[in-house]
């Protein structure tokens, strides 16, 4: 284990949060089917699905039942089978009440065509433009948590083309589990799909990059990965957050994303293991986007586990089924501890961008105090993109939106280190992400 | 003898004099020709720096209104009719007294009125939680009386009520400046008209779900019955996505409305007590609902 002496890691700040990976010997189990699933047509990045059914229709397992609203969005797909109930606003993750589509479930009737065996299939026969026009039609999105569509990463604007492809197999949030066991199990499928990738885009050249505590992800992978030519695995050092994109990419390439950049501007695309395998099943199995690995986990939860979850099943079915909800549970976390959202209620969907479910105790959940700033500079020192958190937050608190534009607040990546080492707990991020939230606002208005 | 002191005294005043000739030339060839009338009319202004009159403090407004033919578009809700008055004399134009406006919270959900179902500790900011989620109850469109209107009000005149969690506007201090309408997040708080004796009729709920909804979430949100439209006859009530709306400009303030609406969303605001006369049918239901 000399070699891991000198882990690629991203140059600057980063913090390391103990790992809590409770539940990661656990195998990814199938949930039971509920009677009633809500799906929102607003899973993804980008403008809302179009619902094409109507009450009373009658819809099988990965059928369209909402059209892409436009080039940056995607279909969403049946889950299950049954009949629709009702199209109307249901609760979901953002906090508000959205459109959704309400399937009552009828057994487990999925649409012809679909290969729903475990049976792996190596040979790619689509070709460049037929495997894009295929994930867009599956609705594949990234499924780190951002849920770009993936046709429009795979499709570079004029003039500019990819070199290299990554994979984040990193999962540095703690608690979650989701991608590490999914590399595990599905490690096959994983690179079967980073190579379509690959195709799509024209590269010889993927890496995947894993932080040093899945060894067994890292073993099992570099195996694996012997047969696939081109594909290699690279460990990573322990650090958050070494997923996020922009950080990735330095660690892995040295490449530095320039500010108010895309990856693509310096030849990268990044994509989750998660949605690797996403792409493994809709090109190689035909099957869409209707299923998601997502971690139910929480310190005292009786039985904290990987689930293949069907998407617009309620949250509240995924905590009975990891043991119920504990006493004095304080929040439910859409996500891992860092970057995850509260929920205001358990009976919100599961849709594509839900990576894990962590329960925190109330206790532990609570925020402290906000103190007065003492200048101690932690939060700008650990900052991996280089921003000063203290200073945004004034600067908005305050309304001076234009110079918070100027001090970069548009690059800020919302991971939450500034606010994890605050000693006087002030609200770092929430501000900057208000600025954020503004400033996008009246640039729109602006264009 | 040392003749130091003496060259450097010559030497300084020469330059000196020097500077003098030169910045008098300079100040005479780029002098400023500022219009006299705009530090008038800035002295007639309340100095308040509110923002209110939609320029960016008070000097702005004075220079506006110097350049400006009319006063019809200019109007100071901080020093009012008199205000405007004053300035019209120095300019020498005529002004049109408008009638004067006050804000109002459109949203009832105290906490009596709209349970808790969820607990939220973090930044005290309404724009903040209006960005995170729908707030601590089931309505998504209500006051979550973290108080943003309370900062951004210049005169006071803006608290809220411990009692109910909702923000309370203070009718001898409100200047109708419309600061918190800008600041609300959630758009409740609007500029009506102030009324004689300060009598208003509002409908005090932002509500657009359907009526079992909001009225599930919050015992007094108006439901979209449509009551009051039909006993209204100045045909002032408008229904818009469930959410009655009383035009201030077409009400009469015959209160109406007020008696046949099953929630009591709308509102009726220093009126004398009404004398028990109503029709039984509507007391009962009231009654009833509660």
């Amino acid at each position: 284990m000399s070699g891991y002496k000198e882990l690629k890691t991203f140059p600057k700040g980063g913090i390391h949060p103990e790992g809590h990976k409770i539940s990661a010997d656990k195998a990814i189990e199938l949930l039971k089917m509920p009677e009633i699933v809500s799906i929102p047509v607003s899973q993804h990045l980008g403008a809302p699905a179009k619902p094409i059914v109507v009450a009373n229709d009658i819809v099988k397992v990965g059928q369209v039942i909402a059209e892409s609203g436009g080039y940056v969005s995607t279909n969403i797909h049946a889950s299950v089978s049954g009949v629709v109930s009702k199209i109307d606003k249901v609760m979901d993750a953002s906090g508000y009440k959205r459109l959704a589509i309400t399937i009552k479930i009828d057994g487990d009737d999925w649409l012809e065509g679909i290969d729903t065996s475990l049976d792996i299939k190596k040979k790619i026969t689509l070709s460049k433009e037929e495997i894009i026009s295929k994930l867009q039609k599956d609705g594949i999105v990234g499924l780190g948590g951002a849920t770009f569509p993936i046709h429009v990463k795979l499709s570079p604007p004029e003039g500019k083309v990819a070199d290299i492809l990554l994979i984040n197999g990193v999962e540095c949030e703690p608690f979650l589990t989701a991608d590490h066991r999914l590399m595990l199990e599905k490690g096959e499928e994983v690179l079967i799909g980073t190579q379509i990738i690959m195709q799509a885009l024209g590269v010889s050249k993927a890496l995947i990059g894993i932080e040093a505590n899945k060894l067994d992800a890292i073993e099992h992978l570099s195996n694996l990965a012997k047969n696939y030519s081109g594909i290699s695995v690279v460990v990573l050092k322990v650090q958050y957050p070494q997923g996020a994109e922009k950080q990735l990419i330095e660690a892995l390439t040295n490449r530095q994303v320039p500010i108010g950049g895309l990856p693509i501007d310096v030849g990268v695309v990044v994509q989750n293991v998660g949605t690797a395998f996403a792409v493994y099943e809709s090109v190689q199995k035909n099957k869409p986007l209707v299923e998601r690995v997502v971690t139910v986990t929480g310190k005292n939860l009786k039985n904290p586990s990987n689930f293949l979850v069907r998407l617009g099943i309620p949250v509240s079915n995924l905590i009975k089924a990891a043991g119920g909800l504990p006493d004095q549970t304080g929040k439910i976390v859409s996500g891992g501890p860092m970057m995850g959202k509260a929920l205001n209620t358990p009976d919100v969907p599961v849709t594509k961008g839900t990576s894990g479910i962590l329960l925190i105790s109330e206790n532990e959940s609570m925020r402290g105090e906000v103190l007065n700033c003492i200048r101690c500079a932690k939060c700008a020192w650990h900052c991996p993109l280089g921003l000063e958190p203290y200073l945004l937050m004034n600067l908005v608190e305050k309304g001076f939106y234009d110079q918070a534009q100027q001090e970069q607040i548009l690059n800020c990546c919302e991971c939450g280190t500034c606010g994890f080492t605050c000693p006087a707990d002030r609200p770092l991020l929430d501000y900057i992400r208000l600025g954020k939230s503004i400033i996008n606002q009246k640039l729109r208005e602006k264009s | 003898m040392n003749f130091t002191i003496f060259y450097t005294i010559i030497s300084l005043s020469s330059l000196g004099i020097l500077a003098g000739v030169i910045l008098y030339f300079v100040a005479k060839k780029f002098k400023v020709i500022e219009d006299p009338r705009i530090d008038e009319v800035n002295e007639a202004l309340p100095a308040a720096n509110c923002g209110g009159c939609g320029y960016p403090g008070c000097r702005s407004f004075a220079e506006a209104c110097v350049k400006a033919t009319d006063l019809d578009n200019l109007f100071c809700p901080v020093g009012g009719n008199k205000g405007m008055n004053d300035v019209a004399k120095i300019l020498g134009i005529e002004v049109v007294e408008k009638e004067a406006m006050l804000a109002v919270v459109r949203c009832n959900g105290s906490y009596k009125n709209r349970p808790r179902t969820n607990i939220y500790d973090g930044t005290t900011s309404c724009k903040i939680v209006h960005n995170l989620y729908s707030g601590e109850t089931g309505c998504s469109f209500g006051c979550l009386g973290l108080g943003d209107c309370v900062k951004s009000c210049k005169f006071d005149a803006i608290y809220i009520d411990e009692e109910t969690g909702l923000p309370v506007v203070d009718e001898e201090k409100c200047v109708s400046c419309g600061a918190c309408v800008k600041a609300c997040p959630r758009l409740l708080i609007e500029l009506r008209l102030k009324g004689k004796a300060n009598r208003r009729i509002f409908v005090c709920c932002s509500n657009t779900e359907k009526g079992g909804i909001a009225r599930k979430n919050c015992v007094a949100a108006c439901i979209g019955c449509g009551k009051c439209v039909e006993v209204c006859p100045f045909g002032a009530i408008e229904m818009r996505e469930n959410l009655a709306y009383i035009d201030y400009k077409k009400c009469k303030l015959c209160r109406k409305c007020v008696s046949a609406c099953p929630t009591k969303a709308i509102y009726e605001i220093n009126f004398p007590p009404k004398k028990p006369k109503i029709e039984p049918t509507a007391e009962i239901k009231m009654e009833e609902t509660n």
